[in-house]
């Protein structure tokens, strides 16, 4: 019920008045609060959310977060926020917030079958270690995995890459980053020999063109968004391209808008290839100092189990990222034919179109910024996708200067920080070394004070390889923290599910809320988040942010930190490494693996006295040492003087985050470039020094189609992703009413000729089916995104829309991520 | 605690979308929903059998837009206001933006509608410029409407005077 305005002025002035009658009037206005009692204790933190990394003020009072805004200090946002990011305080008071740790019991013991019922730290941390000490006796390190994420924090991350590839001498740790930006990672590496973007954010206040390949900015890096429209509005003759499978919000600011058949990307960015090698427009200074060529496998197969057709007839499925050299000749003998025709043939866009994107790219005038996210990323030829954007930056020279430059963004808060540089994958360690790097492996057993041989040299289980080896038997204790894999990992009810409900298996979950996750495992762990601890994050262009911890977790939740270091407890050196080993080191002999791995004389080195007094910190306080200064300072020792320097922790706290490398206190904005790159020599100009010649690699890649597509019994492609109302799986965002009653359902999205077609109507329920799995979910004809006819989109927010049951679990072969943005579904009326 | 996980993971398991209760917001305490047909003593029952992923779960209906024109207090003074009134087919593009025939300093007159903040008029600098600034042009970033589905669980917000214990009752 609402009072009209006359209504409300008068009700407001009668009990002003009665307020008044009985006492006299206070010094200041009654109703304003004033002096200390107004105030609210303001900190920084980045965002919860994605890769863009805005810094936020937390407004605590009283020990609970009561306001949240977008911080007028961060570069990166400039006191903006998206929706979901003004939000950020009602993220934590979701009403169903675990606190107690809860195990699948039958008559008080451990049962498969059992009920979840509320256990003690103790009884959780007892029956995790009997089943991972059994399954080490019974099978060994390779039986043993964790599941991670590009959202924990760099501290959680880097402990749980000590335990996992160190203490229990396992690579089976990988994070929910795999499906979200590994093509990324490859692609760097393939190219330039080092991972993450060269150039910056500020690349967007000098740009006169952006192109967006595969990447929805409008709604997935909003704040990075409010930045390209304020460049393509108030600079003249700023242009903006945009190339999607189907028209979505990034289109409103368009210049040149481009829908493409699915897969048709990498014709078209050969295409452009071939256009600025035709039109004489290759920088050949820059190529001939810069650049060596390369053609890389084709017919890589599509990361799908070994024994699937498609597998077994790719003829280099097992070397898909070998490459031989080749000359500038060969190279562009190779793109030759992928003419205009040919790219209007495979992509469906118009020729006009495709050959103004192309002319942005070969005009030597034109400053130019590629974007991609999981267009690209998720994406059977992801990598290729990525070594091909990076050809057309190289044959022009337009890299890694203000306002031009290829920038891969990344989805998640800390995909960077955490997944890559930490290097949680199952084939990294520390500032992008690999575990089958004898050398590598050997620089971080000194760094962690082990025993040469300490780190197994076999690549552990990706992401979607866990999923199988779950469901196999392979791997059987399991530890999930800081995802919600159920929901978004691909073909889930046929790949995921089986293996979390596998006998032969323990799966253990950590979160703060109840997701369809933690309701598949044995074990669920209560979870602290985001300020509830302190942490560290880095964004996509390789800046590092760290907060404090700005209110206490609920009574019994605790962060993942603290589990992963009192989980390494349980277990004596003698129980996990073999005899042999400890013969190098025996000063270890009777630790505990916390006592080897965390206190080693360095991640314990920091007292507790260098807390910051403001704040209060949990896990050093359990620790009884300032852990997170500890781990940091160790970390950091990997990539210092290596081009990854971070600069000392304590900076960070002072700074709204720092771009690495930093040297002597100064972050760096374009890498590889003198004068603003300190890696990069007097006199060199540019050196790309990932690679030991200095040189970039541009790869001859073709086209190849994706591992499924549309046919008579399954006649729609189908493209999953997010909506900007919305984290990811949701888990924290449904939980705020304001989100939730924006967007509180997926939706299929699709041509309104195709709903005609199919007999539906605006609102109305389908299913939407693939060889996989179906869900059942309501039509929308009229919504933000417009599918051009034959394809649909749903989004992966909606726990009762569980649309991965229906997705492929087909990957790269290279990078091992998931394509989500292609396979091929049916779609029918329900009760028709 | 308990129960409140268990209504959550009920209505999962039942396949139900969302929960129909009280929203939690403006610091008022939600009610508190009570648990039906399931044991006060003991642990939840989630067998593998009924798990979400297992289920087959209908769509939610649709819900209504809530276009009732009126402002919602703001859980804190730099949250943006939600819009409370339709705005399909509104074209925000290079072309025009339609929330500005409102909303924009000059056709609030006319219009009688709010008219943006003062923030949206200053650039990256915090400079005031003299027409709404750029980055601020795509106004769906920040600003959604609301429909009437109901919260999945509570929320237990509190907003500044909430916390302090004088909260002024303000609708929401």
């Amino acid at each position: 019920m609402f009072l009209s305005r006359r209504d409300y002025l008068k009700a407001q002035a009668a009990a002003a008045a009665a307020a008044a009658a009985g006492i006299s009037l206070p010094a200041s206005a009654a109703n304003i609060l004033t002096g200390e009692g107004a105030k609210l204790n303001w900190s920084k933190a980045p965002c919860r959310f994605c890769g863009t990394g805005c810094s936020v003020m937390v407004g605590v009072k009283d020990g609970r977060v009561v306001a949240t805004h977008g911080d007028v200090k961060a570069e990166v946002n400039r006191g903006l926020n998206c929706v979901k990011g003004y939000f950020l305080s009602k993220i934590m008071y979701g009403e169903d917030r675990l606190n107690q740790p809860l195990l699948r019991m039958k008559d008080g013991k451990f049962d498969k079958d059992g009920e979840f019922e509320p256990i003690t730290w103790d009884a959780a941390f007892d029956i995790m270690a009997q089943k991972w000490k059994e399954t080490l006796k019974k099978k060994g390190p390779t039986a043993v995995g964790m599941f991670g994420s590009g959202q924990w924090t760099i501290y959680e991350g880097y402990a749980a890459s000590k335990l996992m590839k160190a203490g229990l001498r396992s690579n089976n740790l990988d994070p929910n980053a795999r499906h979200c930006m590994a093509s990324a990672v490859a692609g760097f590496m393939r190219t330039f020999g080092m991972d993450e973007p060269m150039g910056c954010y500020d690349d967007m206040e000098h740009a006169d063109a952006f192109v967006l390949w595969g990447s929805n900015m409008a709604e997935m890096h909003p704040i990075l968004w409010t930045r390209v429209t304020d460049r393509r509005l108030s600079h003249p003759g700023c242009k903006v391209a945009v190339l999607s499978t189907f028209e979505h919000r990034s289109f409103d600011l368009a210049d040149i808008g481009l829908v493409f058949t699915p897969g048709s990307d990498l014709a078209i960015l050969n295409y452009i290839a071939n256009h600025i090698i035709k039109t004489g427009r290759v920088n050949k200074e820059f190529i001939e100092k810069h650049c060596n060529f390369k053609r890389g496998r084709d017919d890589i197969g599509y990361g799908l189990r070994p024994e699937n057709p498609l597998e077994q007839k790719a003829k280099n499925a097992a070397k898909a990222n070998d490459s031989d050299p080749i000359t500038f000749d060969e190279f562009a003998k190779f793109v030759e034919p992928y003419t205009l025709d040919k790219a209007h043939e495979l992509s469906g866009v118009p020729k006009n179109r495709l050959e103004a994107l192309a002319e942005l790219y070969a005009d030597p005038k034109v400053k130019v910024v590629s974007f991609w996210t999981m267009g690209f990323n998720q994406h059977v030829r992801g990598v290729w996708a990525n070594n091909l954007v990076y050809n057309i930056h190289l044959l022009t020279g337009k890299i890694s200067q203000p306002g031009n430059g290829p920038f891969s963004l990344t989805g998640q808060p800390s995909a960077c920080g955490t997944a890559r540089e930490v290097g949680t994958f199952s084939h990294r360690l520390p500032a992008d070394m690999v575990v089958t790097n004898p050398e590598h492996r050997k620089h971080a057993e000194e760094i962690w004070k082990l025993p040469e041989g300490t780190i197994p040299d076999k690549i552990g289980y990706h992401a979607v390889l866990q999923d199988r080896m779950l469901k196999d038997g392979k791997l059987n204790a399991y530890w999930v923290m800081c995802n919600n894999n159920m929901q978004t990992a691909p073909n889930t009810a046929k790949e995921t599910f089986p293996g979390y409900r596998n006998p032969e298996n323990f799966i253990v979950v950590s979160d703060p809320y109840p997701t369809v996750t933690a309701l598949a495992a044995d074990l669920i762990l209560p979870t602290a988040m985001w300020v509830e601890k302190e942490g560290g994050y880095g964004n996509a262009e390789r800046r590092t942010q760290l907060w404090r911890q700005l209110v206490d977790a609920p009574d019994g939740a605790r962060s993942d930190l603290w589990q992963i270091m009192e989980f390494s407890k349980r277990f004596q050196i003698e129980e996990v490494w073999p005899e042999e080993l400890l013969n190098k080191k025996p000063e270890l002999r009777g630790k505990t693996l916390y006592d080897v791995l965390f206190r080693n004389g360095q991640v314990d080195r920091f007292p507790l006295s260098d807390l910051d007094p403001a704040y209060n910190n949990q896990e050093a306080k359990d620790a009884g040492f300032y852990v997170q200064k500890g781990l940091f300072e160790e970390y950091a020792a990997f990539g210092r003087g290596h081009g990854h320097d971070l600069a000392p922790f304590e900076q960070y706290h002072q700074e709204r985050g720092l771009r690495w490398p930093v040297v002597d206190g100064k972050e760096t904005k374009w890498r590889y470039r003198e004068g603003s790159d300190p890696y990069v020599k007097a006199g060199e100009g540019m050196r790309f020094y990932g690679n030991k010649d200095g040189k970039a690699n541009v790869f001859a890649l073709p086209y190849e189609p994706p591992a499924e597509a549309p046919d008579a019994d399954y006649p729609f492609w189908l493209s999953t992703g997010r909506v900007i109302e919305h984290w990811h799986s949701g888990s924290m965002t449904m939980r705020v009413p304001e989100l939730r009653k924006a967007f509180p359902n997926a939706v299929v999205f699709m041509h309104p000729d195709d709903a005609k077609e199919l007999n539906v109507r605006r609102g109305q329920e389908v299913r939407v089916t693939s060889r996989r799995g179906e869900v059942r979910v309501r039509v929308e004809t009229r919504g933000r995104n417009k599918p051009p006819r034959g394809l649909v989109f749903v989004p992966f927010f909606d726990q009762t829309v569980l649309i991965n049951k229906v997705t492929l679990d087909a990957t790269d072969p290279i990078s091992k991520q998931t394509d989500f943005k292609k396979c091929a579904v049916k779609i029918t009326p329900v009760n028709a | 605690m308990k129960t409140r996980f268990l209504i959550a993971a009920l209505a999962l398991l039942a396949g139900v979308p969302a929960l129909t209760i009280g929203v939690a917001t403006n610091g008022v305490a939600a009610d508190k929903p009570t648990a039906t047909g399931t044991g006060t003593v003991g642990g939840i029952k989630v067998p593998s059998t009924n798990h979400p992923i297992t289920l087959n779960v209908p769509a939610e209906a649709t819900h209504r837009e809530i276009t009732d024109d009126q402002k919602r207090v703001r859980n804190y003074a730099d949250q943006p206001p939600l819009i409370p009134h339709a705005i399909r087919d509104y074209q925000i593009d290079l072309n025009i933006n339609k929330c500005l025939t409102c909303h924009d300093r000059r056709n609030t007159a006319g219009s009688q509608a709010p008219m943006l903040s003062v923030t949206h008029f200053q650039d990256r600098d915090g400079q005031t410029l003299g027409t709404v600034a750029a980055r601020r042009y795509f106004c769906t970033q920040c600003h959604v409407p609301q429909t009437d589905a109901q919260p999945i669980v509570p929320n237990s917000f509190q907003d500044f005077d909430s916390v302090l214990g004088h909260a002024q009752g303000g609708q929401k």
